[in-house]
């Protein structure tokens, strides 16, 4: 069978990768690379348990097929901490108790994150309307959105 | 399978032209649930998104061009676009979530051909023209003219939708679509429609297109939808009227997302709000 050889950039670092033209960008990640962070729900796009950025933008890496990303720089929950230290979003998740099972979360802080780069001061609507591609089975939602919202405020500085 | 993305239209073609089991992959949201479902078994996928002019917004003799593989993020960040061709961009915006808009396309919405592809009639309504790529060069088709079944197209071994032409638009035309389903986002279309319509000075509709989706094999173009607007100042009764034909025009199936009745009465109600919105479009501009 075919191998496709791909050189990607993966939360900052050159990586190489061999894969199957039948994986998708999640297997790769997460059976190649062991960046087992980028959790699979659905495998069909309706969850967002697999959220991770593809060049800037946040995609389902389910339904990106692992060859498509050479050359693409990518980012995973796996880049969001500095070492010890929590992204302002991961430190809230855990203030508000914003997860239980935690299956949903790191698709959520990846999502979350995004938003907050492109609208540092999103409305309840915009929030709950971006992220409505990441479900959760848990939680309800509602300590998420406060979780994010507050986390705008406080990278705000207010 | 074999996965292939050419950087070049003449490439893609010869690689759609060289296997009869080829699929054209752009933002994958289909096909790759179909992969995975098995409901395809492709010998060679060709990702078309590394070919430039399938990805950009260009201008065009007053109108827009827009590539096939262009994402609902890109059009939607687009303001010239979004300003002259609301209702395409609300169309396009429906669709899926956020990280699908990163990924969704005009082009693999229309070759997808589901009854219910939400793009489809606003892009029939606003009249654009699908730009066909083949191994015997280029043709222009209607959009409508591009599915012709569910999951069928009229396209011919080696050909792809390569771009959209969005022609010049006529002073006071306002485009919108609106679609029905059970809950606020994230649904597939139990009914939609798209209307697009041109006023004269004095306020009298001089041009309109209505197109129904998800309530027929294919999206619908009634004549008649048009017909109930052209002539009449977009006043009650014509709206009335459209209400009346488009809800005749319909013919939807039952199935868990609605019954027929439920559809048909629904695709009034759609068409004649859709209505509403691009007169009030109309008379704004
Ligand atoms: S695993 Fe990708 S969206 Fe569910
Ligand atoms: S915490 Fe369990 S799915 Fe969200």
């Amino acid at each position: 069978m075919a191998r496709y050889h791909v050189s990607a950039t993966v939360n900052g670092d050159e990586v190489d990768f061999l894969c199957e033209p039948e994986q998708t960008l999640l297997d790769v990640l997460r059976d190649e690379l062991h960046l087992t962070g980028t959790k699979e729900g659905c495998a069909s796009g309706d969850c967002g348990a697999c959220s991770v950025m593809l060049d800037g933008r946040l995609v389902c890496s389910c339904l990106v097929m692992g060859a498509e990303a050479g050359d693409c720089s990518i980012e995973t929950i796996e880049g969001m901490a500095e070492g010890e230290r929590l992204h302002p979003l991961q430190q809230k998740f855990l203030d508000y108790a914003a997860l239980q099972c935690g299956y949903c979360t790191p698709g959520l802080l990846v999502a979350a994150k995004a938003l907050l780069e492109r609208s540092p001061d999103p409305t309840e609507i915009e929030t709950r309307y971006w992220l409505a591609g990441n479900l959760c089975r848990c939680t309800g939602y509602d300590k998420i959105i406060r979780a994010v919202l507050d986390t705008a405020a406080e990278m705000r500085g207010e | 399978m074999r996965y292939e993305a050419p950087e070049t239209m003449e490439a893609a073609v010869a690689l759609l032209a060289s296997d009869d089991n080829a699929r054209v992959l752009a933002g994958g949201t289909d096909l790759l649930v179909q992969l995975r479902a098995d409901t395809i078994d492709p010998s060679l996928v060709v990702d078309v998104k590394k070919i430039d002019a399938m990805r950009t917004v260009t201008a065009e003799d007053g109108g827009f061009r827009v590539g096939a593989a262009v994402t609902g993020a890109e059009l939607g960040e687009h303001e010239e676009f979004k300003s002259v061709w609301p209702g395409v961009v609300e169309a396009l915006e429906l669709i899926g979530s956020t990280q699908i808009q990163s990924r969704a396309t005009m082009g693999g919405n229309l070759c997808n051909a589901s009854p219910a592809a939400d793009s489809v009639p606003a892009m029939i309504a606003a009249g654009a023209i699908a730009t066909i790529e083949g191994p015997n060069g280029s043709r222009d088709i209607p959009v409508e003219d591009v599915a012709t079944g569910p999951g069928r197209t009229s396209l011919r071994k080696g050909e792809l939708v390569a771009s959209f032409l969005f022609p010049e638009q006529a002073p006071r035309t306002g485009d919108a679509y609106l679609r029905f389903i059970p809950r606020t986002e994230m649904d597939i279309a139990v009914v939609g429609a798209g209307v697009c319509l041109t006023l004269d000075e004095s306020g009298l509709c001089t041009a309109a297109r209505v197109s129904l989706g998800a309530v027929a094999a294919l999206a619908l173009v009634p004549d008649e939808a048009a017909d109930a607007l052209m002539g009449t100042s977009v006043d009650e009764a014509a709206l009335a009227r459209l209400s009346e034909v488009a809800s005749a025009a319909a013919k939807p199936i039952d199935d868990k997302r609605g019954t027929k009745e439920f559809r048909i009465q629904v695709t009034g109600v759609m068409a004649r709000r859709a209505a509403e919105i691009a007169l009030a479009r109309a008379k704004g501009k």
